[in-house]
């Protein structure tokens, strides 16, 4: 027997509030936790809409969110509380997030590139972090982001998700490959529910959105329409608005790319790119202002069609990961002997994979503060220097402009520094040198490389010059 | 309460061992043997020693194909699974030979099914290999949860949206939540030869209250279990197969 849901009630000693929000497959409710139970912060209540006559996602997509939303955890989920039986009465508890939603801003688009960037490095942060945590959230819309007040990008309804440790109870099945027509990629067309690559063509949607206040492919109501983006091109976004700057659409038209591997292969990288729009590496595609026309189209149209389905079997997304690497070199004492097996190590890394970025970060002292107008050029001109110094230590390693970003940070203290950008750039590995030979014993606990291993959000490579019997020569070339 | 589940243990003590010891370290307080207690490796007699202790102590103990042909040849093996069931014939003594012969083929409790091959015909030890097969097997079962063996791999069948049976290749150590108003075939491997190029010991644990399925594989010494083959005059191609996985 179902009890029901609504205003006034109490399920399982949680008092049920005003329907806050009416969708196609459920309604969220705010609750009161029980009496004896001291809730943290407020609660909603999701109950999906399940039955006859209602879609069949309904049970599918209720138990597919009740599986994986108790996995997931961080700052970009709604934070899991309790769940019903679902032959009984389903309802999923679930933190009540204060925001806005990305609708809301989407309407208000086109926005500023500057202010494109800053919301869509935090939608590729929630993205990049449910990616972690194996999930493919595959229905990426305004409706399912909402946006703290803190900036901070929060993803809502996991019931079109896949968990790459659990059975995908949607799999499969034609009609659930997809997810909302105007953001759904090609391959979640052809049933592939597995590739996190299609999250980041969502997400290309989106910025393309924010960026134009258009949606690329239109929101097509049949199958066949949304097909259609298997070959299509989409307009480039300097064509719809001109104020669209070349890194942008360079960075929006990669996420849109119809092969998942030509495009981003990890969220983090979007963000990574967002953030630093000056190290953006410009291809063809931030040249392109012209709207495809029907030759260009045809031709694409005939080649999908020729290839059909029988297109390399997708990757599993999960499979090889991309990651970001962060080195960091001393690029105020260049003789010092650790840069040579810095280098080496690094290039050991970044060759396992081309999906792998390097950034490579000198933290510089800081100028002094409150001098005139030439101090401040001095400053400029010593950050460029050392710019020029960090790509020449990296130019051996030979990286496409598109792997490599270049940081020179002004700062007093180099592990805090270090630790903030791994942190804020969702950085894999930090590669670093050890202290120098003088300063092995007390050095150690006073060096960059201890507070650093110590404190970081990741793993970490000290690197360190190897010991050479005595009365070796110094230098081995 | 969490069960495990254990099949084609197959004259394999030393794997039988480090299955158990793990179950227990992770909690298991019953035991399900799902068949081919012997047969391809040398130590029958110690395994059947082992699994006589537990279902004296109230474990489901299932009847394999192997075990069958202790006492009824199967026209289907090939020579070395034949000369192992020879040797098993040689050595088991006749309490155990007796315990082997009177062992049940499918096994009900509850919500729940154990098999050795399939709930669906099963003293015609068809494999289930595919979605129809564990559709078929479901269909006999008529319970929300089966368990069987004797396909070497570690595959969990269940129904999806629409009711089709669908196909899914676990991770290991992943506790799998598998709610009840959806039907299960776990397929939970073997535990002393498995065949997929690695030769950990492989068996399931399953928590009834939690709705939780969890595949584990089991390090073990398995140059130990190849030797006694050896040494028994068994083929080496049955030592090898073990030392590998394959």
């Amino acid at each position: 027997m179902r009890d029901q849901v609504k205003p006034g009630a109490i399920i399982d000693g949680y008092s049920v509030g005003e329907c806050i929000h009416q969708g196609g497959t459920g309604c969220i409710f705010r609750v009161e936790a029980p009496a004896d139970v001291d809730s943290a912060f407020p609660l909603a209540m999701k109950v999906p809409r399940l039955g006859r006559g209602e879609a069949t996602i309904g049970i599918e997509g209720f138990e597919t969110e009740q599986t994986i939303l108790p996995t997931l955890s961080g700052p970009h989920v709604p934070r899991f509380v309790a769940t019903g039986d679902v032959t009984a009465t389903p309802y999923i508890i679930m933190e009540w997030i204060d925001g806005r939603s990305l609708a809301d801003v989407i309407a208000s688009a086109p926005l500023p590139p500057e202010e494109v960037a800053r919301i869509g490095a935090a939608l590729a942060d929630a993205v990049h972090s449910v990616h972690e945590q194996e999930v493919v959230h595959l229905d990426l819309k305004p409706e399912n982001f909402l946006l703290r007040p803190s900036g901070e990008a929060v993803l809502l309804d996991f019931g079109f998700a896949h968990h790459a440790r659990y059975p995908d109870l949607l799999g499969e099945e034609k009609q659930f490959a997809a997810g909302s027509a105007a953001y759904v990629s090609p391959e979640q067309l052809q049933n592939n529910r597995s590739d996190s690559r299609s999250d980041l063509f969502a997400l290309g949607v989106l910025l393309y959105e924010l960026a134009t206040g258009r949606q690329p492919f239109g929101e097509p109501e049949t199958l066949a329409g949304m097909r259609d983006r298997l070959w299509r091109e989409p307009a480039p976004p300097r064509a719809v608005n001109a104020r669209v700057p070349p890194w942008l659409q360079e960075i929006i038209l990669r996420c849109l790319e119809q092969d998942s591997s030509a495009r981003y292969q990890s969220a983090a990288h979007i963000a990574l790119d967002l953030r630093h729009p000056e190290q953006v590496a410009l291809s063809a595609r931030s040249e392109r202002t012209d709207v495809p026309g029907f030759r260009r189209h045809f031709m694409r149209w005939w080649r999908a069609r020729r290839e059909g389905d029988r297109r390399a079997p997708l990757r599993d997304g999960f499979g090889a990961r991309a990651v970001t690497i962060l080195v960091a070199v001393d690029t105020e004492h260049l003789d010092d002997e650790r840069h040579s097996p810095l280098q080496w190590a690094t290039r050991q890394i970044v060759s396992l994979s081309p999906e792998y970025r390097l950034m490579c970060v000198s933290v510089i002292r800081s100028a002094p503060v409150g001098e005139g107008v030439t101090e401040l050029e001095t400053a400029t001109g010593k950050h460029l220097q050392h710019k020029m110094r960090l790509r020449h230590w990296v130019e051996p390693l030979k990286l496409l402009p598109s792997r490599v970003s270049l940081h020179v940070v002004e700062a007093t203290n180099a592990a805090d520094t270090l630790l903030d950008l791994a942190r804020s750039n969702h950085v894999d590995l930090i590669v670093l040198g050890a202290p120098g030979a003088s300063k092995k014993k007390l050095g150690w606990w006073r060096s960059a490389a201890s507070t650093v291993t110590a404190n970081a959000p990741c793993s970490v490579l000290v690197v360190r010059v190897p010991e050479r019997p005595p009365g070796a020569r110094t230098n081995p070339i | 309460m969490l069960t495990a589940l254990l099949s084609d243990i197959h004259g394999n003590l030393e794997a039988l061992n480090a299955c158990l010891s793990h179950a227990r370290g992770r909690g298991a307080e019953r035991f399900a043997f799902l068949g081919d207690l012997v047969g391809y490796g040398a130590d029958a007699r110690g395994v059947v020693e082992v699994v006589t202790r537990y279902a004296a102590e109230g474990a489901v103990v299932l009847k394999g194909n192997h075990d069958e042909a202790v006492e009824v040849s199967g026209g289907y093996f090939n020579d070395a699974a034949r000369a192992a069931i020879e040797w098993a014939r040689k050595t088991l003594t006749d309490e155990q030979r007796r315990f082997l012969a009177a062992l049940p083929l499918v096994v009900r409790q509850g919500e729940i099914c154990y098999a050795h091959a399939s709930a669906a015909a099963p003293e015609r030890w068809n494999y289930i290999d595919s979605p129809s097969a564990a559709r078929r097997c479901v269909d006999a079962a008529q319970v929300v949860y089966t368990f069987c063996g004797h396909v070497h791999d570690q595959v969990l069948y269940f129904e999806g949206a629409l009711g089709r049976m669908k196909e899914f290749r676990p991770v290991v150590g992943t506790p799998i939540p598998v709610q009840g108003h959806r039907r299960w075939v776990t397929i939970v491997g073997s535990v002393g030869q498995p065949r997929d190029r690695d030769p950990a010991a492989a068996y399931a644990l399953f928590d009834l209250a939690r709705r939780q399925v969890t595949f584990c594989r089991v390090a073990y010494d398995a140059g130990a279990a190849a030797d006694k083959i050896r040494q028994a005059g068994l083929p080496g191609s049955l030592a090898a197969r073990v030392e590998l996985g394959i």
